[in-house]
């Protein structure tokens, strides 16, 4: 009789919990349908901070234009978590689980600003079929789209700069056959990072008849007066600054110590912006590095972004004077080609919409910000166009040069195109190697 | 460029001048291992705190030597600071308690001096150009910087200052009998804690001329707390009681370092200086365990 009972008042409870649980799901239906989440994994404090704070400062401040300026993307609202890895590859990992499932439809994409763990994810974003940007560095032969279908080291790889840099060096000696006979240095950072660049030197010099020596800097790159003690020895023609963190401004300073001109010394991206320059002082006057997104508050997108984030008590960089620097307008890039990717997406699987991970990997992968579409997110002179393929995770190969005058950075080039005839069968070469080492078989990208 | 025997010499001035930086940072371990007898492990932090303190005043618009008086009381505070809350609950603990404390104390001073300052990068220029002295270069070939021949100057100060302190002075013997037997020194009535605190606001000053002249030299960051990775073999050879072998640590560090760089490091692929210090002080350690001039401790059993 009891159980009679029970069953009785059961059954009109569990109607009502049944109702109320499908109330709450459509409840959150509805929320989700107005939400895409981006987790932002980065760092704000720690040796990196400065990079990390900056990139991660001018992603979220696009974002917020976004949301604050058009509501999202077609009604879609951003939305956006921190979690600190303090760049290194164990946090990574772990902010990588606590929130690829966050929002409702999980991670959209994931930007970890970090080589280390970028390698540490691929074989996890692959299974858990997120996408992950990895904006000019990463894994080169990820390019290669057929055996990484997940990654996109996008706008230029590492091996992609070092053939524009050939370039330019050419271009300033008068010529790409003047380069025969000429000595050239590369300085690096003793790590994965560091010695990616080294075979495609290492090519460079067989096509052009120049001769390059590998000089490797221990780690942290705080004392390197060996390695310019023979790099004077050497009296090389030009060197190849491949550093991060302190090695950069101690580079540069060691570089003036033995009298070695600046304006011979030609960075990567890593070793190009206001926090590598300032702590050298007026030894970093002359100094060039390479970039693929140029500084600046006078484009039209840095201008919103300072009217419509900042002029509204918003913004993520506490230091008004970062606004435009180096480190972030390459996070407003990292923005743009986020946003524009999950646009791409939503033309495809339905305009306001929370897209899904996968549905975004194939917004990235069919991305195409031509210089019309520059225009429209006022952005032209901050990036390149970017074209991307199921075959080319990569998509745009340029870069320019800047040179420091002791205040500011100057774009000095236009942009200059990498030599994809060398670089792309080494790409596939490479990641050929990875397939076979991992068992993948390559997608048909025809 | 001058011979290949004007070059070698050049490597090992170079070299030399490089291992004083290294002694600066070894010296103020050294200050606080002859006190309390332990590692302190926040030397780099304190580094690190006292630079970027001193910078940021400085662009704050304060004058240059009242940034340096205003930090050195930052640093005089933070010495009778860590004294009161840290060390003193620990008189008596054994060292490795002490030592754990310090790494405590390490990232508690990262986080400080980040949450007050920032985390950006600054330059820092003390008004002696870290360039070659041309007058030298053209007689002998020879690169030799100013700037290091001025951080060797400000060693040598230092240096003998500390060793005046440190064997003339009542504090200094006072210094010498606490390191040896904390209990000890209580019982004949050497005031520990002041002992302490004055150990940890010399060991605060030294950080800021070392912080200055490293500072200058690859800027204020956050990797200046790394600088006590370089301080350590010259530590482990020079021993962690001696100012003297702080000073000559350095210096065989410093050179040995940069020959084997220069000379051996092309042979094996380079980067060999990041561990051969390491590895040259262990070697030493094989024959004289307690370091160059290091306290021979002899034990009854």
């Amino acid at each position: 009789m009891a159980g009679h009972i029970a069953r009785g008042i059961g059954r009109p409870v569990a109607a009502l919990l049944g109702a109320a649980a499908l109330a709450l799901g459509a409840g959150s239906a509805l929320g989700q349908a107005k939400e895409q989440f981006i987790p932002a994994i980065g760092y704000w404090v720690g040796p990196y901070a400065p990079g990390g704070s900056g990139f991660f400062g001018g992603m979220i401040d696009y974002f917020e234009l976004l949301n604050a300026r058009d509501g999202g993307i077609n009604g879609v609202k951003l939305t956006w978590e921190k979690c600190e890895t303090e760049y290194n590859n164990a946090r990574g990992v772990e902010c990588y689980e606590r929130l690829k499932n966050k929002g409702p439809t999980g991670a959209t994409v994931i930007q970890p600003l970090s080589t280390g763990i970028t390698y540490s994810l691929i074989e996890k974003v692959t299974a858990d079929k997120i996408p992950m940007i990895s904006m000019g560095y990463g894994r080169t032969d990820a390019a290669d789209g057929r055996v990484f279908p997940f990654v996109f080291p996008l706008v230029t790889t590492y091996w992609s700069q070092n053939t524009a840099k050939i370039k330019f060096i050419g271009m300033k000696e008068g010529g790409m056959d003047k380069l025969k006979g000429k000595k050239i240095v590369n300085l690096y950072h003793d790590s994965a990072y560091g010695k990616e660049t080294i075979p495609v030197l290492d090519a460079q010099a067989k096509k052009y008849g120049f001769t390059v020596t590998h000089i490797p800097v221990p780690h942290p790159g705080n004392e390197q007066q060996s390695q310019w003690l023979q790099i004077r020895q050497i009296r090389p023609d030009w060197v190849i600054l491949r550093g991060w963190g302190v090695m950069n401004p101690t580079a540069i300073k060691a570089a003036a110590k033995v009298g070695f001109p600046r304006n011979k010394m030609v960075g990567v991206w890593w070793a190009g912006a206001e926090e590598d320059v300032i702590p050298a002082g007026e030894a970093a006057k002359g100094y060039i590095a390479a970039a693929f997104n140029m500084p600046g508050t006078t484009f039209p997108v840095m201008q919103q972004i300072l009217k419509e984030v900042y002029g509204k008590g918003k913004g993520e960089m506490e230091d008004r004077s970062r606004i435009g620097s180096v480190y972030h307008t390459r996070g407003v890039v990292a923005g743009i080609i986020a946003a524009e990717a999950i646009r791409t997406a939503q033309e495809k699987f339905g305009k306001g919409k929370s897209i899904t991970p996968e549905q975004m990997r194939w917004g990235i992968e069919n991305l195409n910000i031509d210089e019309k579409r520059l225009k429209e997110l006022g952005a032209v002179g901050l990036m390149q166009p970017l074209k991307v393929s199921c075959l080319d995770h990569e998509g745009g190969g340029a870069v320019k040069f800047m040179q420091w005058d002791g205040a500011k950075w100057n774009v000095i080039t236009d942009w200059i195109p990498s030599d994809q005839s060398l670089v792309r069968p080494m790409i596939e070469e490479s990641a050929a190697k990875y397939a076979k080492e991992k068992g993948i078989t390559p997608r048909d990208c025809k | 460029m001058g011979s290949p025997v004007s070059f070698f010499f050049e490597v090992v001035i170079s070299g030399l001048l490089a291992g004083v930086m290294y002694s600066l940072v070894a010296l103020g371990f050294v200050l606080i291992y002859k006190a309390s007898g332990v590692l302190n492990f926040a030397q780099g932090a304190m580094v690190f705190f006292a630079a970027l303190t001193f910078v940021s005043l400085v662009e704050r618009g304060v004058n240059f030597w009242l940034a340096i008086a205003i930090t050195l009381a930052v640093m005089i505070v933070l010495g009778i600071l860590t004294e009161r809350i840290v060390l003193r609950p620990l008189v008596n603990q054994p060292a490795i308690t002490l030592f754990m404390v310090t790494i405590g104390l390490t990232f508690f001073l990262e986080g400080l001096s980040q949450g007050i300052w920032g985390s950006q990068p600054h330059g820092l220029e003390l008004g002696i150009q870290d360039q070659p002295m041309q007058w030298l270069a053209d007689r002998t070939g020879m690169f030799v910087s100013q700037f290091d021949l001025f951080a060797s100057a400000v060693a040598a100060i230092l240096v003998t200052g500390l060793a005046l302190f440190f064997q003339r002075t009542r504090i200094g013997r006072a210094l010498r009998a606490v390191a040896d037997d904390h209990q000890a020194a209580l019982a004949v009535g050497i005031p520990l804690k002041q002992i302490w605190a004055i150990v940890w606001a010399v060991a605060g000053f030294v950080a800021l001329v070392a912080g200055l002249l490293w500072g200058a030299r690859t800027g204020v960051q956050y990797s200046l707390t790394f600088v006590a990775l370089k301080a350590l073999p010259v530590l482990m050879l020079g021993g962690f009681e001696s100012i003297a072998g702080a000073i000559v640590g350095g210096l065989i560090i410093g050179a040995s370092e940069k020959v084997a760089e220069v000379y051996v490091g092309p042979y094996v692929g380079g980067g060999i200086e990041s561990w051969f210090p390491y590895v040259l002080a262990l070697v030493f350690l094989l024959f004289r365990p307690e370091g160059l001039f290091g306290e021979k401790h002899i034990d009854r059993v």
